[in-house]
């Protein structure tokens, strides 16, 4: 009986193994595989290169710029949105008129593909006839090469990234808003507790289970959503938004380096999964869990 | 001098009418449960008298302070929640002290007030825990805890026993009651539940729709019912009222006694509780209406026995039959039951 429960068990458990191992596990391993290799040259079969392609990552100062976009990019957007998403879900979480209107139109950048996503902001950052340098001229400032301008690219693409990204955010923050126990809102008020005593001692503590879950999710995102690159920048101007996910596909698909990428693939993947044990580590105690 | 007043107060939404102008007062010390069945507006008066609701119109004064249109924290009262509202991630300390803290009570007479509150609910051995290590019971009691510890003028509670299981409310109720009398608490209590008002309050305010349907002491609610819906909330099983065409006559099941010459009844069912049976008897003279009455112990009557009743005349109630309203002022005190009903009786066939 006890075996056949264990059979059981595992014909139960062998559909969603068999989809990771087939296309999470074994890839990893034949990425790692594949990255101590050089690539194939011709007819010349390819060459054992034991760490090679990871020795010359170091060296690469493209990478290195792409590693250092990538973590100030991620400074850049995380915080920032969450904070947006925070506050847009309180506002639309209070008894204002019109605010399911309000929570659609906070939530619309997020049901659009990244891709439509650029092409609008696009024409927002074209220098002669872009929305924003039109606003700027009518106020008599000169316009700004925003996707061109090297200091100015990596911005740009942040600026995009949050407003595309908070709304996405709110609706968890909102969800753990509209799931808390009002009682203990009228609790707090009967006992003389300010709007900002209230925030600070019992919404901000009793969201943390969904601010960690949404800082995972958003530093996630942040190493991994590069489609907007294809459209606005494309690394560039002279690699000044160069994103590691971008410069792995670059590496494989324009210069046909596959091993270098499978390389640069499996250190990416390494870094997320230090940032998410670290952000575990450090969150997780200073959570109350229901 | 009352220490809470309430004038005309009343609460509607668009369509509704929750609250339809209620007076009343409570004074110092008083523990009075305002009781009635769901939906009967007592919650929404509450939340009004803590600020939690603006009323529609009316007024609500503390202590002589008008304090309709002050925000929760500034009328100085204190509340009990049903659902306890104790802050999850939050100590039970930390629980009990929020208040304090919040109103920028000093750290010294925090921890005093702190130490005097938990030893009076027995909460000592669990300061540091969490509220989703208590039980229930505990629970309960570190909401009292928070409520006390403010040293308000006026305690309101909103149905606090009623998630506790049937045993344990018996006992909290016994401790609310002699903590309230121990502190001098002034109370105003929601209940649905009549055990809860007539065991503990001073003073009962019974409300039906939105209007109250009698204020009075327990006894007077119980002895003297004003209307009939008074009399059928009040008392379990609910009073027997029995149609004599212009009036109701109201009889408590426990008033009803066995008689070799009273009126003829026929057992329908017996429904044995323990202490005593509750039988469901049909009167045959009465074109057969059902009635209950209360027997102390285990009475096994079959169904279709035959059983004379009766009652004593000071017992019964009468209620005009349109209005639902008492009436037993002017029926005459001689009438005896048996009289009444026999009289009554010929005086329907003669028609």
């Amino acid at each position: 009986m006890n075996r056949f429960n264990q059979l059981y068990a595992w014909l139960m458990l062998l559909p969603a193994l068999v989809l990771l191992l087939a296309f999470t596990h074994i890839p990893a391993l034949t990425t790692l595989w594949h990255s101590l290799f050089f690539p194939a040259r011709g007819r010349n079969p390819s060459e054992f290169a034991g760490l090679e392609n990871y020795r010359s990552m170091l060296d690469d100062a493209v990478f290195w710029q792409a590693f250092h976009n990538n973590l100030w990019y991620a400074i850049g957007t995380v915080p920032t949105s969450m904070a947006l998403a925070l506050a847009m879900a309180l506002w639309v979480n209070s008894k204002i008129s019109g605010r399911a209107a309000l929570r659609l139109a906070y939530f619309t950048p997020t049901m659009l593909p990244m891709i439509a996503v650029a092409n609008i902001w696009l024409f927002f950052y074209t220098p002669e006839i872009g929305l924003f340098n039109k606003i700027l001229n009518s106020v008599g400032l000169t316009g700004i090469n925003w996707l061109g301008d090297p200091n100015w690219a990596l911005i740009s693409l942040m600026l995009m990234t949050i407003w595309k990204e908070s709304g996405f955010f709110m609706i968890f923050y909102l969800a753990a808003l509209q799931s808390l126990n009002k009682d203990i809102y009228a609790a707090a008020a009967v006992e003389n507790a300010s709007p900002l005593y209230v925030f600070r001692r019992i919404t901000l503590p009793l969201l943390m289970p969904t601010t960690l879950f949404v800082l995972v999710n958003a530093v996630l995102n942040a190493f991994k959503l590069v489609d907007h690159l294809f459209i606005l920048t494309k690394g560039g101007p002279n690699n000044a938004t160069n994103l590691l996910l971008y410069y792995i596909y670059e590496n494989a698909f324009s210069f046909f380096d596959s091993n270098y990428a499978a390389a640069l693939t499996l250190v990416l993947l390494i870094l997320l999964i230090l940032l998410a044990v670290v952000q575990f580590l450090l969150v997780e105690r200073r959570i109350h869990y229901r | 001098m009352s220490q809470l007043e309430i004038r005309q107060l009343r609460k509607e939404w668009q369509e509704t009418l929750a609250v339809k102008n209620i007076s009343f007062e409570i004074a110092q010390g008083e523990f009075v449960a305002l009781l009635g069945p769901s939906g009967c507006g007592k919650s929404t008066t509450l939340k009004m008298i803590a600020g939690l609701e603006h009323p529609s119109s009316g007024s609500i004064s503390l202590n002589g302070q008008d304090i309709t249109h002050l925000p929760p924290g500034k009328r100085g009262l204190a509340m009990v929640f049903q659902s306890y509202a104790l802050f999850p991630h939050l100590s039970i300390a930390e629980n009990i002290v929020f208040g304090l803290k919040a109103r920028g009570v000093g750290a010294l007479e925090r921890d005093q007030r702190l130490k005097r509150v938990t030893d009076l609910v027995n909460l000592g051995d669990h300061l540091s825990k969490r509220p989703s290590q208590l039980s229930g019971g505990q629970c309960q009691r570190v909401a009292l805890a928070r409520a006390i510890i403010a040293e308000a003028p006026l305690c309101l509670m909103d149905e606090p026993l009623s998630n506790l299981d049937a045993k344990l409310r018996n006992e909290m109720r016994a401790e609310l009651r002699a903590l309230q009398q121990r502190l001098g608490m002034t109370v105003l209590y929601v209940t649905h539940d009549q055990v809860e008002a007539m065991s503990m309050a001073d003073r009962i305010l019974l409300l039906n729709q939105g209007e109250i349907a009698q204020c009075g002491t327990p006894n007077a609610l119980y002895q003297t019912p004003a209307s009939t819906f008074v009399a059928r909330f009040i008392g379990n099983p609910p009073m027997n009222l029995i149609n004599k065409g212009s009036f109701l006559l109201g009889i408590r099941p426990e008033h009803i006694h066995l008689a070799t010459d009273g009126i003829a009844a026929e057992v329908i069912r017996c429904d044995y509780h323990g202490a005593d049976t509750i039988i469901d008897i049909s009167l045959p003279s009465l074109s057969h209406q059902t009635i209950k009455l209360r027997l102390p112990g285990h009475q096994l009557l079959a169904a279709g026995s035959a059983l004379n009743i009766n009652w004593r005349s000071q017992d019964q109630h009468v209620f005009c039959s349109t209005t639902g309203q008492r009436l037993s002022d002017y029926v005459l005190p001689t009438l005896t039951t048996h009289s009444l009903i026999q009289k009554e009786f010929h005086h329907d066939t003669q028609h």
